[in-house]
This record gives C-alpha cells, sequence and structure tokens, in this order.
C-alpha cells in the first residue's frame, strides 16, 4: 500500500505507451476511417448524381415517347386520308368505266335490234310471198311481184 | 481459501492485499527465515518474504505483479490496436477491427467535444488512458483466488493482479498527466500560466499571497484526485471480491460429500486446490453443453452432483454472490475508466485555453 519505486516506473510504461499509441495506433486507424468516410462520402455523391441523371434521363424518355406518339399520330391521320382519297378516286374511275361500258353494250344493243329488224323484214316479205302464192294457187310472175312486196316490207 | 477462525480470514484479507515486492533491504534489517533469524550486513535487493519486509524496503521497492500486469496488459492494448491499424483498410471493416474502430471513433467523439485546442497527442493519450485502465480494472473479474492460487501453486507468495487497486499505478498515471497539465500550461500560456496562479480570482497585487495558495490548492488537487478517485474505486470493489470469496470459502473448499468423507476418514479439511479442480470440471460441463455435446438437462444434474462432492451450496451462493458483484462491477470499471480520460481530457483542454 505505500508510495514507492513503481510510481515511477508506471509514469516511464504509461509514457512509452502514449507514445506508441501515438506514432503506431492512433494516426494509422484514424487515418483509414477518415479516407473510407470520404469514400463513403462520394461514394453517396455519386449515387445522388445517379439518381438525378436517371431521373433527367426518364423525363427525356418521356418527352421523346411522347413526340413519336404524336409523329405517329400524325402519319396514321396522314395514312387514313390517303386512303380515303384513293377509295374516292377507285369510285370516281370505277363509275367513269362503268359508264363507258353502259354506252357500249347500248350500241351493241342498238346494232343487235336493227340487225333484227332487217332480217324481220326479208322474213316478212318472204312470207308474204308464200301467203299471196298460197292464197291466189296461181302462179304470179315472182320477179314482177317482188318489187311490190318488198315496198311493203320497207313500210313495216 | 479456508478461513474459518478470525486470524486466518485476518491473515486471508492480509494475503490479498499484499503486493508482490522487488526492493531493498536495509542494512541490520533482522530477516526470519526457516533457518532462524538473519542479520543483513548490507543493503540488499531482494524479494520481499511478508509484509513486514516490504515495509522495511520502504520507497526502494518495486511491485513487481502490479508492474508484470500493467506492462501485459499495455502490450495487450498495443499488440490489439496494432494489429488493427495494420489491418485498417479504406474499404469494409469486419469483426475485431470493427470493434476497434467502434473505440476509437468513441474517443475520438469524446476529445473533440471536450478538447479545442490543437494537440495531436490527446486523443492517442485519451485511447491509451481509457482502454489501459479499462483492462488494469478487467483483472478485478477474474475471481479473487484463481491466479493467486496458480501462483503460488507455482511457488510464488503473493500476486495483486489488478493493476488499478495499487495506488502507485494510478498516481503514477495521474502523475503523468499532471505533468502534460504543467507542460503544456508553460508552453501554451507561458507567463500567463503564471498570471493566472497570482492574479485569480482576485485581481490585485495585494491578493498574491491568498490567490497563489487557494490556485496551488486547485492545480494539486487535480492528479490527487484523478489518482485516488481510481484507487479507492478499484480498491473498495476489490475488497467486496475477497469479503464475498472468504465468507463462502469454507463452504467452498469443503464439499458436503467429499468434504465430509475427508473429515472422517483424515480428519482434515478439504484444500482450496480440491475446490479448484471442481471448479474446473463444472466450467467443462458448462463448456461441454455449450459445445452441444451434453443435453441441458444432464447439464443440471452433473453440475449439481459436481457441487454437492465439491462446494455444495455454499460455493453456488458465494458464486451467485460474486456474479453480482461482477455484473455490478463491469459498470464501475468501465465508468471509472472513462471517467479517468474525460478528466484528463477536461484538464488538458484547461490547459490549452487562454481564457479561464
Amino acid at each position: 500500500m505505500n508510495i514507492n519505486l513503481t510510481l515511477f516506473g508506471q509514469m516511464v510504461t504509461f509514457a512509452i505507451f502514449v507514445w506508441f499509441c501515438m506514432k503506431f495506433v492512433w494516426p494509422v486507424i484514424i487515418g483509414a476511417m477518415e479516407e473510407r468516410q470520404q469514400k463513403i462520402a462520394d461514394g453517396l455523391d455519386a449515387a445522388d448524381r445517379a439518381m438525378r441523371d436517371l431521373e433527367a434521363a426518364k423525363s427525356e424518355a418521356t418527352d421523346q415517347m411522347k413526340e413519336a406518339k404524336q409523329e405517329a399520330a400524325g402519319i396514321v391521320d396522314q395514312a387514313n386520308k390517303r386512303a380515303n382519297q384513293i377509295v374516292d378516286e377507285a369510285k370516281v374511275l370505277a363509275v367513269a368505266e362503268g359508264d363507258r361500258l353502259k354506252v357500249a353494250a347500248e350500241a351493241e344493243i342498238e346494232q343487235e335490234i336493227n340487225r333484227a329488224k332487217e332480217e324481220l323484214r326479208s322474213r316478212v316479205a318472204g312470207l308474204a310471198i308464200a301467203g299471196a302464192e298460197k292464197i291466189l294457187e296461181a302462179s304470179i310472175d315472182d320477179k314482177a311481184n317482188r318489187a311490190l312486196v318488198d315496198k311493203l316490207a320497207t313500210q313495216l | 481459501m479456508s478461513g474459518e477462525n478470525p486470524a486466518s480470514t485476518t491473515e486471508y484479507i492480509q494475503h490479498h492485499l499484499q503486493n508482490l515486492v522487488y526492493g531493498k533491504l536495509p542494512a541490520g534489517f533482522e530477516r526470519h527465515t526457516e533457518n532462524g533469524v538473519e542479520v543483513l550486513g548490507a543493503d540488499t535487493w531482494t524479494m520481499a518474504h511478508g509484509a513486514s519486509e516490504a515495509a522495511a524496503m520502504g520507497f526502494m521497492a518495486v511491485h513487481v505483479d502490479s508492474m508484470a500486469w500493467s506492462i501485459g496488459l499495455g502490450v495487450l492494448f498495443c499488440w490489439l490496436f496494432r494489429r488493427a491499424a495494420v489491418r485498417a483498410t479504406t474499404g469494409v471493416p469486419s469483426g475485431m477491427l470493427n470493434f476497434i474502430e467502434m473505440i476509437v471513433e468513441f474517443i475520438d467523439g469524446s476529445v473533440k467535444d471536450s478538447f479545442h485546442g490543437r494537440n495531436k497527442m490527446v486523443a492517442p493519450l485519451a485511447l491509451t488512458i481509457f482502454v489501459w485502465i479499462f483492462l488494469m480494472n478487467l483483472m478485478d473479474l477474474l475471481p479473487v483466488d484463481l491466479v493467486p492460487k496458480l501462483m503460488g501453486l507455482a511457488g510464488v507468495g503473493y500476486q495483486k493482479i489488478v493493476p488499478s487497486t495499487d495506488p502507485n499505478i494510478t498516481m503514477g498515471m495521474a502523475l503523468g498527466v499532471f505533468i502534460l497539465m504543467i507542460y503544456y500550461n508553460i508552453k501554451i500560456k507561458g507567463t500567463g500560466f503564471i498570471k493566472e496562479l497570482t492574479m485569480h480570482p482576485f485581481n490585485h497585487w495585494a491578493f498574491i499571497p491568498i490567490n497563489l495558495f487557494m490556485e496551488l490548492v486547485g492545480l494539486l488537487a487535480k492528479p490527487f484526485s484523478l489518482g485516488l478517485r481510481l484507487f479507492g474505486n478499484m480498491y473498495a470493489g476489490e475488497m467486496i471480491f475477497i469479503l464475498i470469496a472468504m465468507m463462502f470459502a469454507a463452504g467452498a473448499g469443503t464439499g458436503l460429500v467429499f468434504g465430509g468423507l475427508n473429515a472422517q476418514l483424515f480428519g482434515t479439511e478439504t484444500n482450496g486446490a480440491f475446490w479448484l479442480v471442481i471448479f474446473v470440471l463444472v466450467c467443462g460441463v458448462c463448456w461441454m453443453n455449450l459445445k452441444g455435446k451434453i443435453s441441458t438437462g444432464r447439464t443440471v444434474l452433473l453440475t449439481l452432483g459436481l457441487l454437492t462432492i465439491g462446494g455444495g451450496v455454499f460455493a453456488l451462493g458465494g458464486g451467485l454472490m460474486q456474479w453480482g458483484w461482477a455484473i455490478f462491477h463491469i459498470l464501475v470499471i468501465t465508468l471509472q475508466a472513462f471517467i479517468f480520460m474525460v478528466l484528463t481530457i477536461v484538464y488538458l483542454s484547461m490547459a490549452h485555453e487562454e481564457d479561464h
């Protein structure tokens, strides 16, 4: 319990350990810790920046998407309009063609009618002559009456 | 161990409070040895055999046990922290390094809170003080009889394993801090320090003697309160461990079964070494349980059996009380280490501040 040389022994030991700690322990650990702190801070900064970049990229992408959609809508509109136009044109063409065909068909029909009339006339003339032959039962000069009957037939 | 009668009880306590001393016995000292009384012809440096020889050595002596444990623990501190320092990376820390960094950060925070000067020494000083004192105090939690008993078996008569229950150790550190205080006071303030001592608190030349007296008392009170606070707390704590150990030692030494047998057969009491064997066995059983080798039920049975053979209920009671006090003491040792550190920082901070 008495004070003795141990006191000075402890003082010297104390000094040595403090010196050791100051020289080889504290600066190294604190240095490493501060460096790590810096690193973490940098990392967080980078993460923040990345987040902001991401945000910006997202909004840009949204803008582009909107633009593209508008463009697409425009293109579809145009296409629809064009399609309608084509259909209208086609309709007009078809009507014209139809008319043309109708006219041609009518002309042909007219022709046919005329030909039929011609034939009918000639047949009627023959029939009339044959009928007259039978009625008269006499031989009439075919040549003399022919002109007469033809004249009749034209009046039909 | 066997503290049955008052005489041996006193002996037991005294034995526990006696350091292992190496010192100079003065010429003419009468040494009581096994061969009778031997009168020393000249000053002799030797190990003290007992308290009277230690007392005769006076100032010229060294507490070998205190010094050895203190240096050993200091080296442990340096080794642990140096290892951490070598392994410290800027990457992800793990395991032990985490723990060390936690302590370092805690110390750094404490220093930054109370010390505002610029000094590269204060933080490492605080770290050394905190960890070293904590380790020294921690020795208090080892069972009081364990190391002295083992050392006794190895032939070393005395062993105090808690350096901070030695006033030499605590005052040594406090004086170290005191020297630093004086040094920085003079270095930072120069003549301002003398002015502070003489012109404070009454700023008039006529009051110089009174000021000087008051300031010097205040200054000297710092290292003394610092060293003696730690010493007192640790000494009292150690004392309570010893008292608990003593109260239950008799029962612990004499087991219910074995002690009875021993007394019947040989008419002697069981000695402490037997208790040590039981202690180790119980520890072994608990260890096996922890490792999952034996079931908990069997562990309880085995422990109870061992305790019945060995220390029995007394050992259990003593063990529980030691346990309880030890748990409370964990708080005390940490707190004392922390207080010593904080006061050191505050004193040094005061030495660095011009305005008082």
